[in-house]
């Protein structure tokens, strides 16, 4: 049953990514002019940059991984592209307000930026040239362990004046030269070692316990994995004050636990762990305690701990359906307006449309993410591939739902949207690898043929057992 | 392990449906509560940076408009027309407000008007910010200029209005003292309180547009009014009046001429009803307005437009009164102009006006017409007839005869030779201590007499310079003669 000459998806690719630079380049055109600016060539240089940028990367995919998924790599382009021209916008704001003041502009962002692209590209390159074979990375889960409980724990230990960032203590600074999140380099680690090891401890983690009210439960001595990710999460949040990245890694580790075992047991367990913690934090730490206080009263003290989630809630309500128009809005009034709070920027300029067609991108991303954890012939790749997508779309949900109100405010980067190298360096070595794992999954099989691709009803799927259909001892 | 990937899927879209149900509700259902919050500074800030419309007096002279800025407020609002023209433009300030024209239109200059919304659904949808519509008064730069120069030169506190009689269009509205409106719609906060301050502390106040803010006793040129009841009550213009130099009232009052001449300069016997005017005979006015009574008097100032409840030109005008006149010594008082009746200027030029028109008495107003960014047209100011026989033809022509004599009798300088002007002068008693306070001086006229382009209405608070022997001949005709020269060679 192998396919005949396979589709690689590239010319796809390239038309899907022309079409993210034309909405990127349009998007761009409409801030200068509605910001009364000349187009200037310096702008276009900008652009050019960024395509040239796009171009390289789409020929190297070509190259090295021929049949990825064509639709990965235009989604984070877009997003990466309206990031930076929100990010260029804000700048402007920055600018002429500081101009107004009669004081000197502050460093502007969008050339940062640009360049963080170009490193994030380059490292996205790097992964796909090195790792040419994600089974690999499954050889290495406790050095990996190590680097990102390392990371994590780093910022944590450092003085505060090396690690602190507005009240959370989550970064490296090395002064006047750069400075790192490196949690979101951790969340790699942890995600590459988590798939690891529970493809090598999956028959202990689905034997099954003794059975309450129709739930399989696990052996407790088998909770293990999902305590140790409960207690990273604690330190990083006790320590570092970094509930967003601490909410992040728990869930993205237990939907992988679920992902390995199948069993909704783990989920009900993870959840119920997961409320106690949140109560014991509730009650134990002021900074959740303020943040949640927020929450459920944003508007008892709009000038002052509840400015920053009113003024995004403002933001979003004026620009309503269509928005104000890129650069026609007051992005700028909303503190971290290019950061945390880019989503709120997007909103209110581009109103509920274009929010819902930036969050379709993600879901899409998502998606895509998944199908290539359905269809990759190894467990390890499926679930990395798997982790890494939900990883996307959950920081995502954390960040918009946050600043949309929805659940507490927590301060994490929206993925590719966001200013930040940090952030924008590990995003893209999360696509590299889901690159690299859709290229595994869609190439043609060379040797033994595989199974049929079609799809099992979900009746036939075993339940005791985590279906494993193939790929299995490899 | 398809399965729970595929249900990992699945949380993952609810997720994302869970943030658009939110931002649904945020974006749409709560998206009014939100912009419309006090502490959404958003909302003002769009106001205030909006590319507002302009105000443009005739001929294209910009009087008010909105240049682009470099700040967090787009656009900078700037008064070319200064403190000319301030009464009518008003302000536009961020601390205190709007007021004059761009507060009363301030639905066409912001955008947010009705008729404007066509603009604002192709701006929505483009995403382009809203721009204000503009608005075209009816005020004559030149003839305005005349007024103000006629104020200013002298420092004189008052007010000129200029009226076309046969539209009501509103030619001129200068009042003085006046102030720069500029500084108050500054982007600084400080320089718009500065200037306040200066302004709160001005005496006498510039506040107050003195030719629809405020009242005054019209004096003698109440006199027209009396005309022309007496006219319609058995009198004609050679009926013979007192020329007594004094006569007792009802009541034991007395009242006098000015001075305490006998009338035109005679020798106190009876003179004609057009020399009494001419000279402004008070003892024969206050005998006129006896033996027509009250209600007479009354019916024709209400004619003529005269309402306690004022009305508007486009701004607001106070009202305007004659008192109750509830005895014959009150009617008598009254007949002069004096006692309860008090008018704002505007209200004295509309009276000229309409014996001008021959008796129609026209709608003033101030704004021409109202038109969209792109200059078409949204409104247009169609004349509108107040009154079709505020007098009847026939004796609102006997009484600008009259006028003609009155201004041959009336000194001052700026005579213009060949034109032939018909006009009264006023010289109104005020306060709590007359014999010893300044009066106002009043000048009403139009001209040409025969076919008049311009009725103008001069006041000038306290005889100008403060002498008590102030008249409204030697203070306001004059500036109201400059009035007119500038008018009729504006060719308007």
């Amino acid at each position: 049953m192998r396919r005949p000459a396979a589709r690689t998806g590239r010319a796809a690719e390239f038309w899907l990514l022309v079409f993210a630079a034309l909405i990127v380049s349009s998007a761009l055109v409409i801030v200068e002019l509605n910001q009364s600016r000349e187009l200037t060539w310096t702008l276009a240089a900008y652009g050019g940059g960024y395509l040239l940028a796009l171009a390289f990367a789409h020929v190297l995919v070509r190259m090295f991984a021929p049949y990825a998924d064509p639709v990965l790599l235009p989604l984070v382009a877009l997003l990466n592209g309206l990031g930076l021209v929100m990010i260029y916008r804000l700048d402007l704001a920055a600018a002429g307000k500081a101009a107004a003041a009669g004081q000197q502009a502050p460093t502007a962002q969008a050339p940062a930026q640009l360049l963080w692209t170009g490193v994030a590209l380059l490292c996205f390159l790097v992964v796909l040239v090195v790792v040419r074979d994600h089974t690999r990375l499954a050889e290495y889960p406790y050095t990996l362990l190590l680097v990102g409980l390392a990371f994590l724990a780093v910022p944590a230990l450092l003085p505060a004046r090396y690690s602190e960032v507005n009240g959370a203590q989550i970064w490296i600074k090395v002064p006047g030269l750069f400075s790192i999140q490196p949690a979101e380099f951790a969340k790699i680690a942890l995600i590459v070692f988590a798939a690891a090891f529970l493809v090598s401890k999956q028959r202990v983690l689905t034997s099954a316990g003794k059975k309450v009210f129709g739930l399989v439960l696990p052996r407790a001595r088998d909770l293990g994995p999902l305590l140790l990710a409960l207690l990273i999460c604690l330190g990083v949040l006790v320590r570092g004050k970094d509930l967003g990245t601490s909410l992040l890694i728990f869930g993205v580790m237990l939907a992988m636990i679920y992902l390995a075992t199948g069993r909704v047991s783990w989920l009900i367990i993870g959840l119920l762990g997961f409320a106690a913690g949140a109560y014991l934090a509730y009650r134990l730490f002021g900074h959740v305690r303020v943040r949640v206080d927020i929450w459920l009263h944003p508007f008892a003290d709009p000038q002052n701990t509840g400015y920053q989630l009113v003024q995004s809630l403002f933001g979003l309500g004026t620009g309503g359906i269509f928005g104000t128009g890129l650069g026609a809005g007051r992005p700028d009034i909303v503190p971290f307006a290019s950061t945390d709070f880019i989503s709120a920027a997007l909103g209110e300029e581009l109103g509920l449309v274009g929010l819902t067609a930036i969050l379709l991108c993600y879901l899409l991303l998502g998606g895509r993410g998944m199908r290539a954890a359905m269809s990759v012939r190894d467990q390890f790749g499926s679930l990395l591939a798997g982790g890494l997508a939900f990883t996307l779309v959950f920081q995502m949900f954390i960040v918009v739902g946050g600043v949309t109100r929805l659940i507490p405010l927590t301060g994490l980067t929206t993925p590719f949207l966001s200013y930040g190298g940090s952030s924008l360096l590990a995003n893209y070595i999360i696509l590299a690898l889901l690159v690299r794992i859709s290229d595994s999954s869609r190439r043609p099989a060379a040797a033994a043929p595989r199974p049929a691709e079609d799809e099992a009803p979900l009746t036939d799927a075993p339940t005791a057992v985590v279906p494993v259909a193939r790929g299995v001892d490899r | 392990m398809r399965r729970p990937v595929r249900n990992l899927g699945t949380a993952v879209m609810v997720l994302v449906v869970l943030l658009l149900a939110n931002l649904t509700y945020l974006q749409v259902v709560r998206a009014g509560a939100l912009r419309n919050d006090p502490h959404n500074s958003r909302t003002l800030l769009e106001e205030y940076s909006r590319q507002r419309g302009q105000i443009i007096a005739a001929g294209g002279v910009v009087l008010a408009r909105s240049d682009p800025s470099n700040d967090a407020f787009r656009y900078q609002r700037k008064y070319p027309g200064g403190a000319m023209y301030q009464a009518v433009t008003g302000y536009y300030s961020s601390v205190y407000g709007a007021t004059g024209i761009e507060r009363a239109q301030n639905g066409i200059l912001s955008g947010d008007d009705d008729s404007l919304l066509g603009d604002q659904l192709s701006d929505l949808l483009t995403g382009r910010d809203p721009r204000g519509g503009n608005v075209y008064l009816s005020l004559v730069p030149a003839v305005q200029k005349a007024a103000w120069d006629g104020l200013t030169a002298n420092g004189y506190t008052g007010a000129v209005v200029a009226i076309k009689p046969q539209t009501g269009a509103i030619l001129a509205m200068a009042t003085t003292p006046s102030y720069d409106p500029s500084p108050l719609a500054s982007h600084s906060e400080a320089v718009q309180r500065r200037q306040s301050a200066i302004i709160n502390s001005s005496v006498p106040s510039p506040r107050t547009n003195r030719a629809i803010g405020a009242v005054y006793p019209p004096g003698s040129t109440f006199k027209l009014v009396v005309s022309g009841a007496a006219l319609q009550h058995g009198y004609n213009p050679q009926s013979r009046v007192t020329g007594a130099s004094r006569i007792t009232l009802p009541g034991g009052g007395s009242m006098s001429n000015f001075e305490n001449e006998t009338c035109g300069d005679g020798d106190g016997s009876d003179v004609t009803l057009t020399t009494a005017l001419a000279f402004s005979c008070n003892t024969a006015f206050a005998e006129v307005g006896m033996s027509i009574g009250a209600q007479a008097i009354k019916n024709q100032g209400a004619a003529l437009g005269i309402d306690p409840d004022g009305t508007n030109v486009g701004l607001d005008v106070v009202g305007s009164r004659m008192g109750d006149m509830p005895d014959a010594a009150a009617v008598a008082q009254s007949s002069i102009g004096q006692r309860d009746v008090a008018l704002t200027p505007l209200q004295d030029a509309v009276i000229a006006a309409t014996i001008a028109d021959h008796g129609t008495r026209m709608h003033p107003y101030l704004v021409q017409r109202t038109t969209r960014p792109d200059l078409s047209v949204i409104d247009s100011t169609e004349p509108v007839v107040d009154q079709q026989d505020a007098m009847p033809a026939a004796v609102a022509d006997q009484v600008r005869d009259m006028m003609i004599e009155s201004e041959k009798e009336t000194p001052g300088a700026g005579q213009i030779a060949d034109l032939v002007i018909a006009s009264k002068t006023g010289t109104a008693e005020h306060g709590t201590d007359p014999k010893n306070t300044p009066p106002h001086a009043w000048y009403v006229a139009f001209a040409p007499a025969e076919d008049p382009q311009v009725a103008v209405a001069v006041l000038v608070e306290n005889g100008g310079n403060g002498a008590l022997d102030a008249t409204g001949g030697k203070v306001a005709a004059p500036i109201g003669r400059s009035v007119i020269a500038a008018a009729l060679s504006a060719g308007s």
